[in-house]
């Protein structure tokens, strides 16, 4: 895979003006507060800001769409998985003050069709540390949807908000979702929004992924039962990562990445060998090696888009 | 009923038409219980002027315990006297008397002579010997019995309990006592509650056993409320009064260190109509910004018509919370609203039904093992779950019947059609059997055996079988998909 040095941004000003930016908790590459760059800086911040997204990662953005359809509970998965990723990771670089167990308030937002479609959350079958912290919102419509998520995002007593809206609605506009990433952005809630069946219109969130069921693998003491939750997810529209495919699984209540070689091929049969080191475990900063083939080389980031960040 | 319409012939449980035949001009009114308990209530509080504690006695009379309370008012008659003086005043008939026990007090008042005294020295039984036993506050049938019986005056019911009136000696009076006592004693044996035992009663009249009252405690509601000049027709003008009120009702609600959790507000119109909005807080607060930001959506729709004259606004149920000191620094830290007023945002603009959270319930069917409750309620102690089997992630609210291909009608299911769609069933795990719960249910309902399934594409489903072949409760089992697997 091309490294980030041959992206357009390599090829910088010496000098670039970049504006000062917040300081946002858990940044990985914190931009020197000094008004100008130089040329190796900006090639290092643009390798950081271009890396590929792996789970465990402590940049995690605070608006978020997934799109999925509603005949599986895929999206919701998934959203819970990476709500999940991204509220261990913020607790594993907090301060030592801060309390031992998160028992901070999830907000789950669904309107009408979102709940006659897909169902609603299900107590018995959500993981074991959210099971007494769901707040359960339903909208009749999605104005009031939008409503209910916007509160969520300005209240600071919640750890996170999930939202499940069904198709394009007309409230839900470029104007909208802005709303809601500002929101988001100043009051520091995460906001995981699931888009079912929609059409990936304008929107500002910060991380799109498209998401879909995968075949899971065998668990070890039946292998005719299906297996921990799998889904195909594309990342295909992001502000500091590059686009990818990667297959995710939600084991024991982290994430990780699953190689292709573990996915079932033709064969119907369960594969019954179930080889735990065929995952890549987040750990740290190591670099998922067997994901690197499914993800193409960043073009066409310009280099005012990289330093705004 | 008054006196001239006793006068005229009229009676309690008369037909109003058989009243009207007597006495033409007799004037009626509709009863209203609720609205004479209230006006008992005010009058029971308004009592406390004679004594410092006062109770009720439905559905006509009030208690006032005047112990050292009396030369206040220059002796008990003057004070019977200036009692008869408020009442009239007040447009009321009243009948009074004073007495060392309630019960005794009651019987005089009811059916002895006007403002009787009776001191604590005095012998009870001597002044109180005439009343009829009705005078002990019984229960209708045990007045029957006790006419059945023969007694008739409090008198022989005492008689009959401390024997015939001269014993000849100590020994002889005693025993009669005992037998008497005993007899009446066995006759209402069973008895229990005061007002269908006679001997319970007579005791709590002699002070012989304590009769445990209910007094009255006024208890005011915080309400403030604007009187204006000029009837408000204009939204804004009204939002700025509310403003006032809420500030007014945050300082009265400080002083008494509590915080609202039900707020109504009333808007007096000048054409005589009143308007009145509720509004239910998650958890008690006090803020008026807060409360001010809740009322304008409640008031969207008000119709001013020809202007609101007055505002009030009433926190009917306040509960108490302890003053914060206000931290400058963290307040321009964590900027955004608490959970609390989060929770209210929500509830008043979708209605409580949509805000809920989801708790066990002890339950083996998937869709009545959770219940639904207010957010912020305490969560209710409940028994751990038991987790031999996964669930699924989220759970269709009415299952949806689904169209199964199976090799035998008691065998796993191989494709099914859900929503359109055919799903070819490729790994599958089951069934897990839950019976009805015949304690709840009628014996005719089925049982379901559910498996756990994934199809061709990864899409794993929560799917069951509505009873099995040949159960005698119908006839093939329908299948139907009742969970989506994350």
């Amino acid at each position: 895979m091309p490294d980030a040095a041959s992206s357009p941004g390599a090829k910088a000003p010496h000098a670039f003006p970049i504006s000062r930016r917040g300081k946002r908790a858990g940044a990985t590459f914190s931009p020197p507060t000094d008004a100008t760059l130089s040329a190796g800086e900006i090639a290092a911040l643009s390798k950081s800001r271009e890396g590929r997204w792996r789970p465990g990662l402590s940049d995690q953005p605070w608006h978020s769409e997934i799109f999925s359809e509603t005949a599986d509970a895929s999206g919701a998965g998934l959203a819970l998985g990476l709500a999940r990723d991204a509220l261990s990771a913020a607790s594993r670089e907090d301060d030592p003050l801060a309390e031992p167990e998160d028992r901070r308030q999830v907000l789950w937002v669904q309107d009408a069709r979102a709940v006659q479609r897909g169902g609603r959350p299900y107590l018995h079958g959500l993981p074991h540390e959210l099971r007494d912290r769901l707040i359960h919102v339903e909208a009749k419509t999605p104005e009031d949807a939008l409503f209910a998520l916007e509160e969520g995002l300005r209240c600071h007593d919640l750890a996170c908000v999930i939202g499940e809206v069904v198709g394009n609605p007309r409230a839900l506009d470029f104007t909208a979702s802005r709303r809601l990433s500002l929101a988001a952005e100043k009051h520091g809630v995460a906001l995981w929004l699931i888009r079912l069946e929609a059409l990936p219109d304008l929107s500002s969130a910060r991380m799109r992924w498209r998401v879909e069921a995968a075949p899971s693998t065998a668990p070890r003491w039946n292998a005719a039962a299906p297996g921990p939750p799998a889904w195909k997810a594309e990342l295909f529209r992001a502000r500091t990562h590059a686009p990818g495919k990667w297959t995710l699984s939600n084991d024991d209540g982290n994430l990780y990445v699953h190689t292709p070689a573990t996915t079932r091929g033709d064969d119907r049969r369960p594969d019954a060998s179930y080889d735990r080191t065929s995952y890549t475990r987040r750990v740290g900063s190591r670099r998922p090696a067997d994901s690197g083939d499914l993800v193409r080389a960043t073009v066409g980031r310009s280099l005012a888009a990289v330093a705004r960040g | 009923m008054n006196g001239a319409g006793a006068e005229a012939g009229a009676q309690p449980g008369m037909m109003l038409a058989d009243a009207r035949a007597v006495c033409p001009q007799i004037h009626t009114a509709p009863a209203d219980p609720a609205g004479d308990l209230a006006f008992l209530e005010q009058l029971a509080t308004w009592s406390q002027r004679w004594g410092p504690w006062s109770a009720l006695d439905q559905p006509d009379g009030v208690l006032v315990d005047i112990t050292a309370a009396a030369h206040l008012f220059g002796g008990e008659e003057r004070l019977l006297a200036d009692v008869e003086r408020a009442f009239v005043r007040r447009g009321l008939m009243v009948r009074t008397a004073i007495a060392p026990t309630a019960g005794a007090a009651w019987a005089l008042a009811h059916f002895g002579p006007p403002r009787t005294i009776v001191g604590p020295q005095e012998d009870m039984m001597r002044r109180l010997g005439d009343l009829p036993v009705a005078a002990l506050r019984l229960d209708a049938d045990v007045l029957t019995v006790l006419r059945r019986l023969g007694l008739k005056r409090l008198g022989d019911l005492a008689g009959i309990t401390a024997g015939p009136g001269v014993a000849d000696d100590d020994r002889d009076y005693r025993q009669h006592e005992a037998s008497g006592r005993d007899a009446l004693h066995r006759r209402f044996r069973n008895r229990k509650s005061p007002a269908a035992n006679p001997l319970i009663r007579l005791d709590q009249l002699l002070g012989r056993v304590p009769e445990p009252l209910l007094p009255v405690i006024p208890q005011s509601v915080p309400m403030v409320q604007r009187r204006l000049v000029e009837p408000i027709r204009h939204r804004s003008l009204l939002d700025r009064v509310l403003d006032d009120l809420a500030i007014d009702m945050a300082r009265d609600l400080e002083g008494r260190g509590e915080g609202a959790r039900r707020l109504e507000l009333g808007l007096w119109r000048v054409d005589g109509e009143v308007i009145v909005r509720h509004l239910e807080l998650a958890s008690a607060s006090r803020e008026p910004a807060h409360i001010t930001r809740l009322f304008a959506d409640r008031l969207d729709n008000v119709d001013a018509g020809f202007g609101i004259e007055t505002v009030r606004l009433r926190a009917s149920w306040a509960e108490p919370i302890a003053a914060q000191q206000g931290d400058v620094e963290q307040t321009a830290q964590r900027h955004g609203t608490s959970l609390a007023a989060c929770i209210d945002r929500l509830t008043v603009r979708l209605g409580p039904h949509a805000v809920r959270r989801p708790v066990p319930r002890a339950s083996h069917l998937p869709e009545r093992a959770v219940r639904w409750h207010p957010p912020l309620d305490p969560l209710p102690v409940s028994q751990g779950m038991l987790e031999f089997h996964q669930r699924p992630l989220k759970l269709l609210d009415r299952a949806e019947r689904i169209a199964v291909l199976y090799a035998s009608p008691d065998g796993y299911p191989q494709r099914f059609r859900w929503r359109g769609e055919v799903h070819e069933v490729i790994r599958m795990e089951g069934p897990e059997r839950i019976a009805p719960e015949w304690w709840r249910e009628k014996s005719s309902v089925r049982l379901r055996d559910y498996y756990r399934i994934e199809d061709a594409e990864g899409r794993r489903y929560w799917i069951y079988r509505h009873g099995i072949a040949g159960d005698g409760r119908g006839g093939a089992p329908d299948w139907y998909l009742q969970g989506l697997c994350a």
